[in-house]
């Protein structure tokens, strides 16, 4: 594997040359670069990431509430145990019990006393595109949410903030398409095969190349599904004898990769760069842990943007750590790349940063694209290992040919290349939209986690009843939201999450921060003590409690 | 209501895919401007709360309650279950302090009020 060598030395390449032509058509990035010299040194020097705490009856409340209903279930378990109340989930057999028993860890406890409790919530069916308006399938449960039933009903036109669409590309238009279509036509839908056999085919070779000139890099690989990128790569980079060191928030294919690798795993607190520096000397001063060798490599594994906290990692201070403990640094884009940046480029843009620093670049396809599949970026050497050695490379099958076609053209759409200014309107719509709304509920009242720029915007609910009563008030009023609780976050953090979309209108975010205003009022969700514009409200936070 | 307000002609323009689907199925304009409703909670022009009578706030306070303690997401005869205990307790408090509290304020007064002025009437005493 290549090492990292002073980028600043290089001369730069064709690809930074072609990304700066590009960019010099849009205008914030000329006035960019008229305030920064191009060294390297970054426009936005600070995160401007909250984490505001809320009053302290809220944490008491909430315990209170998950204390309350964890007793219950405790009297729920006891009732059919006894065989006083029909038992509908999984249960051992009666020569099964001595065993080593199944479904009494917390996990199973969780789920039958609390999650069934409350499942009307989430999977909820839906019957149309899931563009930035929707079509639901109406159901009904008449035993608390073990079964369900579907009324016949549909609920038409519902507002859609919880889809990955950043930049709009989820999207049923006939002329877009009619690329994707012929190849598809073409080519069939799968290849049934994978890279190294007879699944490597001239259009993955195409998108490579799109990708790296994108991203602005030397070369890179595309993968069928975006968990698979990290948890199969990672374990091709790092092995035995390597450190990783990786924030705490990090994704579970993050996670998994570096586990499968088998090299040491040592956490950092999220986008905390002392508790990183700190990580750092100490591992290059010990060394391995019972034979002190040095390690042989030290990787820093971090995210662009964290899709539960809607936090920006801190580029620039992480690089110049990187440098000065000769670290080698792994950033997963998947949320970040084609959102954010004014150009759309991701967290490297925004921070004007050198991308040839980041040694290996991932992404997916998932989110801004509105596709599937992964890519890891980086220098040739990088790639080429990464053709033989990655386990996706040699078990998996390659990305199917219209996939990678509305790839090609969702990117195309973005660079500018298609011949139309759809996709910087599309970006620079995000931008105005993820600003307008954030700054907007924060006037109201409402905790709201992480960076002013990114479009995923946390709003913090606490309570596990008032994170349900929320989920229904808003479908009440035709806005589906995502509300995300106990497993995924820390217990007394529950929220909803909204990711914004290009294809929001300004009349559908008004309609929906209307409604945020009344259902705030009525379950009185707004808890922040910060200084706001005026703006009276009926209901101050808890003070009627 | 179904062609005239601003919604549905604008609906007609940008997001031409839904063209076909907006004729079928919705009736009319969903958006809370245009709807005659208010999906129960009483609401004002400004989006202010604004409960007409105490009948209403008094199931608001209710519906606060359920909120917070985690109620709400149990089923019914669990919700009576634990009001009932709840309230059986606050009765027995309720009921000791106004059983007790005047006898032991009573009895306080009369220990502090002999410290203060134990000395005279501890000499009195002996004297009688």
């Amino acid at each position: 594997m290549a090492r990292t060598s002073d980028a600043d030395l290089k001369p730069p390449l064709s690809q930074n040359g072609l990304k700066c032509d590009d960019l010099k058509k849009t205008s914030c990035h000329s006035k960019r670069e008229k305030n920064v010299p191009q060294t390297g040194v970054s426009s936005r020097q600070f995160s401007h990431d909250t984490f505001e705490q809320p009053p302290m009856y809220v944490a008491v409340m909430t315990y209170l509430g998950y204390g309350i209903v964890t007793l219950f279930g405790y009297l729920r378990d006891f009732l059919r145990a006894v065989g006083l109340e029909k038992c509908h989930v999984a249960q051992e057999r009666e020569e099964q019990k001595d065993f080593t028993p199944l479904y009494q860890d917390f996990e199973n406890f969780y789920t039958r006393n609390l999650y069934m409790r409350v499942r009307d919530n989430w999977n909820r069916p839906i019957c149309s595109l899931p563009g930035p308006i929707f079509d639901l399938i109406e159901r009904v449960s008449d035993d608390y949410n073990w079964t369900f039933r579907f009324t016949g009903k549909t609920i038409h036109n519902v507002i859609n903030m919880g889809s990955y669409n950043y930049l709009g590309f989820a999207e049923n238009n006939e002329d877009f398409l009619k690329t994707v279509a012929d190849k598809l036509r073409h080519y069939g839908a799968g290849v049934c095969s994978t890279r190294q056999e007879i699944g490597n085919l001239k259009i993955h070779e195409e998108l490579e190349q799109l990708v790296a000139d994108f991203i602005g890099v030397e070369s890179s690989m595309i993968f069928g599904m975006g968990f698979a990128t990290n948890s199969m790569n990672i374990p091709a980079l790092v092995g035995k004898g390597c450190l990783i060191v990786s924030d705490e928030l990090n994704h579970t294919s993050l996670i998994l990769g570096a586990r499968l690798s088998g090299a040491t795993i040592r956490v950092f607190k999220h986008n905390n760069m002392h508790s990183l520096e700190k990580l750092l000397r100490e591992a290059v001063c010990s060394g391995q842990p019972r034979t002190h060798r040095p390690w042989k490599k030290i990787l820093i594994m971090v995210e662009g943007i964290y899709s539960m906290e809607g936090s920006v990692v801190r580029l620039p201070e992480i690089i110049a750590l990187k440098k000065k403990y000769k670290a080698y640094l792994y950033l997963d884009e998947a949320h970040s790349i084609g959102a954010v940046g004014p150009s759309g480029r991701g967290v490297t843009e925004l921070f004007n940063v050198n991308p040839a620093d980041v040694d290996v670049m991932m992404g997916t396809f998932t989110k801004s694209f509105g596709a599937a599949g992964g890519y890891i970026a980086g220098r040739k050497e990088l790639v080429e290992y990464l053709r033989s050695h990655s386990h996706s490379a040699v078990y998996a099958s390659a990305m199917s040919p219209a996939i990678t076609e509305q790839v090609m053209r969702a990117m195309k759409c973005i660079m500018g290349k298609d011949g139309t200014t759809e996709g910087i309107r599309r970006i620079r719509q995000l931008a105005e939209n993820t600003r307008y709304f954030r700054a907007k509920l924060k006037d109201m009242g409402f905790i709201i986690y992480g960076d002013d720029d990114s479009p995923v915007v946390p709003v913090l609910l606490y309570m596990p009843g008032k994170v349900v009563a929320f989920a229904r008030e808003m479908l009440k009023r035709k806005i589906g939201v995502v509300v995300v609780g106990f497993p995924a976050t820390p217990i007394t953090e529950a929220r909803a999450r909204f990711c914004l979309s290009a294809s929001h209108t300004r009349e559908i975010l008004d309609e929906v921060l209307q409604q945020m205003n009344e259902v705030g009022d009525l379950l009185c969700l707004k808890f922040s003590r910060r200084k706001r514009s005026a703006f009276p409200d009926a209901c101050k936070g808890g003070q009627l409690m | 209501m179904r062609a005239e307000c601003i919604h549905m002609r604008e609906r007609g323009v940008d997001w031409r895919y839904r063209k076909q689907r907006s004729s079928r199925g919705d009736a009319g304009c969903s958006w809370s401007c245009c709807r005659g409703d208010n999906q129960g909670v009483p609401t004002d022009r400004a989006g202010r709360m604004s409960f007409k009578n105490m009948r209403e706030y008094l199931a608001w306070l209710y519906y606060q309650y359920l909120l917070i303690t985690g109620i709400y997401v149990l089923e019914p005869w669990e919700k009576s279950i634990f009001n009932s205990v709840l309230f059986s307790a606050i009765a027995m408090v309720v009921y000791t302090s106004y059983v007790f509290v005047p006898i032991h304020v009573r009895l306080a007064l009369e220990f502090f009020s002999e410290i203060i002025d134990g000395q005279p009437e501890s000499a009195m005493a002996l004297m009688n």
